[in-house]
């Protein structure tokens, strides 16, 4: 079928995809839990805030457990060095992403305001947890890990939870925060109306603005202020995963080496900043769906820009730099990648066609009155 | 007092979330595919009331189901966060149906639940019922996947050492798929999840045929359940029966811990019902045995005879001293871009698993003395007199819900399930599916040890480099946590079950209006 090399880079893209995928479809309900404090007031406005996203956030977040499981098979090491690397940071996006489901199906269970209250905060953490967090994990990325490998490939994770706070991973956090922000906005400009809807757009401009300021900053910091890194060995893209095989250096401007290398990359920044922008023209010009596509197209956009600058490290070290993780020494094997492409390129066309399929079925504006009237199924 | 090493502490964070996680599962399968029965009646014979009924258990369902879901999540992260060594190790075969699972299985369930509570409205009857039966099949179809992963924990097939990475690699996903043990596990894992509907299904029912409240949801109910639990005991019986089987081949120290069967027996076995097995001695006392029993079972034979305890401890010191060369070779040669493992090693590799089990014991394995090698194969006894317990405690379980089963099978085709003794009993029954499928986990899962995967990686070696207090702390904050979302969760169970079908308008159980005074 494909030579080793290629389906490493197919599997490098179907991260991409997959993480896409959890952006832009689980990011809308991020967002809208960290925004439904601010823009629902009263009571059945946060029922609406929550039924926007009720009947779908099941299937979202699956997009987030196959990236997971994906990465499990596809590339071992990454999973295993970045979730037990970032222990306690996944332990508090984990009190997250449980929290979520529970506050959006048990909050209006019971008609005391103390309970509703207490999961209202619950689900505004759930929200701000992991996004924040996503965020200063990739930013680390970036800035490089300290961990390195014993003879026995078993890898020693030399940081704790305050390396991961370095200034650069947290402004990727806030770019983190602002890009969901704008997403989950967009979302509640399309599914509800009245006074959520005002106050998400208003909500939304912000944070589409800020999210355009972040990306300049992080950009510039990105290009002049943090050092890359930079295979100096030959790396041969179809040898064995082993990342002990090579060597690395860590220089100043080599992250942004690939968009010199293939110039049409840069289609993404410009993508990120186009769709933060049209994200707010549209919304002023009340075409809400196409608010919301160009939302999601600055989400895939801001992935994609990490996965460039990066490509070929996924997970770089910066204690030893030449046990880094890449694109050609991190992945499984050559038989598991093959299997997996299978049953991926089987597979995922079903789940889009069938998630369409429910979207269309639940399509139209959640409103206050709908609600209230209780005469069909809402949180 | 016990030692809380890293190791420990891992351990124990993944059996209590795995345990915990299981809790909600069965419930999943089994009323998943309760619903879709029941709206198959309400759509064949246009009946109302058996829309009310999926509608009602379709509220029970979905509390149950979000708690699955979010305790689902901690298991794939604990894989990374607190086994990385085995995640690397293993994550070229073990993820592959992890994965698959996400891309066949938990997309649908998770896409079509959604729209199962939200599309009354807005789907045709047909359409409905489909998406029910989604959600059933793609629950099941989780199941199966996820037991293909865990089989190979037990029965590692389809795989092989390369000493280029280090790690297992995948040498054949026909084998990995078509592992016999995956496939008794699934079964007899589905058929409890259906047991575990069944009896919650039949005992609420009783509740409300007991109270004289929602008569005509609750018999009906109680009616399917009834025969649908019957089927499913008797397979879980009988499939148990099948994984007893395929234990007995790939784990026989399994089976032989689990019949705390110290030495070999001459064939056929004796099944040992009661006794009280002695870990310092290694006998077990006032033992009551049932003939030739065990040896049909184990072997489905009168003639072979099943290996105790003690002739397989001898075997693991065999093959502990057997894979030493393997190891040494690897500690040279392995992680070098070209290393091929030589021919006259390869029967030694096979062996490198239980080598490793002298790890515990001392780093530099290859200097292990004789006594440090017996010491490492006595390590190869799991906790005989737990998996004794555990397993006669499921098994008797498994005969009561056969039996209370047909009880309720022939009272309900009667029409004289009303009588008072018969739903007390079925009450009082709603615990023992939960204690059936967590001592069920056990026996699978802490009678694999001291292995994480069987004679390939012992369990210590699996760990994360993680610091010991990061693991107290998340196992300290997951049992305050789960802790307070258990009692959350069963007295949202309870409030809804008093609430019960009909008092809240046809249209919405799932929740309800904050009264207007706070809503101003």
């Amino acid at each position: 079928m494909f030579d080793y090399m290629t389906l490493r880079l197919i599997w490098w893209a179907i991260l991409g995809v997959l993480l896409i995928g959890f952006a832009v479809m689980d990011g809308f309900d991020l967002g809208v839990a960290m925004l439904h404090p601010f823009v629902a007031k009263t009571d059945t406005q946060r029922r609406v805030v929550l039924n926007t996203i009720g009947p779908v956030w099941e299937g979202n977040q699956v997009w987030f457990i196959l990236a997971g499981g994906a990465t499990f098979a596809a590339w071992p090491y990454v999973y295993s060095v970045s979730f037990s690397g970032f222990y306690l940071a996944m332990m508090l996006v984990l009190v997250g992403l449980i929290l979520r489901p529970v506050a959006i199906s048990f909050r209006s269970k019971t008609n005391s305001a103390v309970w509703r209250e207490t999961w209202d905060w619950l689900f505004f953490i759930s929200g701000v947890l992991p996004s924040l967090l996503f965020g200063i994990a990739f930013g680390n990325l970036f800035v490089g890990t300290p961990f390195y490998f014993d003879p026995t490939l078993r890898v020693v994770y030399e940081g704790d939870i305050f390396g991961l706070l370095n200034p650069f991973s947290l402004l990727c956090g806030l770019v983190s925060l602002a890009l969901l922000l704008m997403q989950g906005a967009a979302w509640l400009n399309v599914k509800a109306d009245g006074e959520v809807a005002v106050n998400a757009r208003r909500l939304g401009r912000r944070a589409a603005i800020t999210l355009v300021i972040l990306i300049t900053v992080a950009g510039g910091w990105l290009s002049f202020g943090v050092d890359g890194y930079l295979v100096t060995s030959q790396l041969d893209p179809t040898g064995p995963s082993n990342p002990l095989l090579k060597t690395v250096v860590n220089v100043p401007g080599a992250w942004i080496t690939n968009y010199k290398l293939y110039p049409w990359s840069i289609a993404a920044p410009i993508l990120a900043y186009l769709g933060a922008i049209f994200m707010i023209i549209m919304a002023l010009a009340r075409k809400h769906r196409a608010s919301l596509v160009a939302s999601s197209v600055s989400v895939a956009a801001i992935v994609l820009m990490a996965g460039f600058s990066l490509f070929p490290f996924l997970m770089p070290s910066s204690s030893h730099p030449e046990q880094s993780l890449t694109v050609w020494d991190a992945s499984s094997s050559e038989m598991t990648l093959g299997l997996m492409l299978v049953a991926t390129v089987f597979f995922l066309p079903i789940i889009l066609a069938y998630t369409c399929w429910v979207y269309r079925v639940l399509r139209g504006v959640v409103t206050e009155t709908a609600i209230l009237s209780g005469n069909d199924h809402y949180y | 007092m016990m030692d809380l090493d890293v190791v420990t502490l891992s351990r124990l964070q993944f059996a209590l979330t795995a345990l915990y996680h299981f809790l909600f599962v069965p419930l999943t399968l089994g009323l998943s595919l309760l619903l879709a029965i029941m709206e198959s009646v309400y759509v064949m014979t246009g009946r109302t009331v058996w829309r009310d009924a999926v509608k009602f258990w379709g509220t029970l369902f979905g509390i149950n189901f979000v708690m699955g879901v979010a305790t689902g999540v901690t298991m794939e992260f604990q894989f990374g966060t607190n086994w990385a060594y085995y995640a690397h190790y293993v994550g070229d075969i073990f993820g592959v149906p992890l994965a698959i699972e996400g891309l066949m299985a938990f997309f649908l369930e998770a896409t079509f639940v959604g729209l199962f509570f939200f599309g009354w409205k807005r789907l045709s009857k047909v359409q409905h019922l489909i998406v029910t039966w989604c959600v059933a099949l793609g629950s099941n179809f989780s199941a199966l996947w996820i037991l293909i992963a865990n089989a190979w924990m037990s029965n590692p097939v389809g795989a092989k050492f390369n000493p280029q990475t280090m790690r297992m690699e995948l040498s054949s996903f026909k084998d990995l798929f078509f592992n016999p043990v995956a496939q008794s596990k699934f079964v007899h894992t589905v058929s409890a999840g259906y047991v575990t509907g069944a009896v919650f299904v039949m005992s609420i029912g009783a509740y409300y045929i007991f109270r004289k409240r929602h008569v005509d949801i609750a018999r009906r109910s109680l009616t399917v359940a009834a025969s649908f639990g019957l089927a499913s005991a008797l397979s879980v019986v009988v499939l148990g029966d099948e994984s007893g089987y395929t234990a007995g081949e790939n784990q026989k120290m399994k089976i032989a811990a689990i019949e705390a069967m110290w030495e070999t027996e001459p064939a056929p076995a004796s099944f040992t019902l009661f006794g009280f097995p002695d870990l310092e001695t290694k006998t077990t006392k006032n033992e009551i045995s049932i003939p030739y029993v065990l040896g049909l079972i184990a072997t489905r034979s009168l003639d072979t005879p099943v290996v105790g305890i003690m002739p397989l401890v001898d075997q693991a010191e065999k093959r502990i001293k057997n894979g030493l060369s393997g190891y040494q070779w690897i500690s040279k040669e392995g992680g070098r871009a070209h290393a091929v493992v030589p021919d006259d090693l390869e029967n030694s590799m096979k062996d490198v698993g239980y080598s490793l089990l002298l790890k515990r014991i001392r780093p530099d394995i290859e200097n292990a003395t004789d006594e440090e090698i017996h010491q490492a194969a006595l390590s190869t006894i799991p906790d005989v007199p737990v998996l004794f317990w555990s397993f006669r405690i499921m098994v008797a379980l498994g005969f009561y819900f056969i039996a209370l089963f047909s009880v309720a099978f022939y009272l309900s085709s009667r029409r004289r399930c009303a009588r008072p003794w018969f739903l007390i009993m079925t009450m009082a029954s709603l615990p023992f599916p939960w204690v059936a499928a967590e001592l069920g986990w056990i026996v699978a899962e802490y009678g694999r040890q001291p292995w994480i995967i069987d004679g390939v990686m012992p369990t210590f070696l699996g760990v994360s480099g993680v610091p010991a207090t990061n693991v107290a702390f998340s196992l300290a904050a997951f049992v305050l946590f789960y802790s307070t979302l258990a009692i959350v969760d069963i007295v949202l169970i309870i409030k809804y079950i008093r609430i019960g079908p009909y008092d809240h308008g046809v249209g919405d159980q799932c929740s309800m209006p904050l009264s207007s005074s706070m809503n101003a």
